[in-house]
């Protein structure tokens, strides 16, 4: 695929701005799994409503994009049942690990935590290790 | 009520944000992620664009006494780089370069409606659910 150039900047840099606002007015950390995984758990209605609100926002924001571009192409890298495999293990990596992607890779390096900007490094270089294991297997 | 408008207009900029640069794409994500192949170093770029806001900005965000529509910063608390650290950011990166959806890309692309992201959703809670279970499990013994 040739490199996106333009929406990488800025899809990034909105991305930035997102977590800017989020820790500007509301004291919160921009991470997907936690607000997400939050929701599973009891919690009291106002603690449940804003996180409930970010992920509206979410599949909000793809409805603009769809709107204006026409579409949106996802292209699945896995059978059903390795991303099964790969839910699950998202799943208990996130919770166990405390963050994901946006939470330690956007925010905890921004915040230089030396738990993020670690668990960055690992999750970066064991996936890349994952996919060139994955592709020697032929799966 | 006015965090709920923050969190709502946040969201939509990272969804928007994820869908711009492609990142709900999982051949988007596991083009970086393949480095002996036609690397596609898109992914980084938004790393790199995204770190370019937050990085100066946290840093003056955090040195407020306060946020704007809260009492208080509600951060991390955990500053040791423990073992859960360690094998839950492994396990995410075996995920994530299984399948290319890491949680924010996952919840987006689920507009599509497509059948193979909700069972990866679905999947994802399952798993999130279970680290709970086993937790609640552990304190109660």
């Amino acid at each position: 695929m040739e490199t996106n150039w333009l929406g990488g900047i800025a899809g990034g840099a909105l991305i930035g701005l997102s977590a800017v606002l989020m820790l500007l007015f509301n004291g919160r950390i921009t991470g997907v799994s936690g607000i997400v995984g939050s929701l599973l758990i009891n919690q009291p209605l106002n603690e449940r409503l804003w996180r409930a609100m970010f992920i509206i926002g979410l599949l909000f924001g793809a409805g603009i994009y769809i709107a204006i571009h026409g579409e949106l192409n996802i292209h699945m890298q896995a059978s059903r049942s390795l991303l099964i495999l790969s839910g699950i293990l998202v799943g208990i990596g996130t919770n166990l690990g405390s963050g994901c992607t946006s939470g330690h890779g956007v925010c905890g390096i921004a915040r230089r935590s030396q738990r993020s900007i670690t668990a960055t490094l690992i999750f970066i270089s064991i996936a890349m290790l994952t996919v060139f294991i994955k592709q020697k297997l032929g799966l | 009520m006015k965090n709920n408008l923050v969190a709502l207009i946040a969201g939509i900029l990272f969804g928007l944000g994820l869908t711009i640069s492609e990142m709900v794409d999982p051949a988007r994500v596991i083009g970086f992620l393949d480095i002996t192949g036609d690397w596609d170093p898109t992914l980084a770029l938004v790393m790199a664009s995204a770190l370019l806001v937050t990085l100066p900005s946290f840093s003056f965000i955090l040195r407020c006494h306060r946020p704007l529509c809260a009492d208080k910063f509600s951060l991390p608390d955990k500053k040791n780089i423990d073992k859960p650290l360690i094998i839950g950011a492994s396990l995410f990166g075996i995920g994530w370069g299984l399948g290319g959806f890491c949680p924010g890309p996952a919840i987006t692309a689920l507009v599509t409606l497509s059948p193979d992201v909700m069972l990866f959703v679905l999947a994802m809670l399952v798993g999130y659910y279970l680290v709970n279970f086993v937790n609640k499990y552990n304190v109660k013994k």
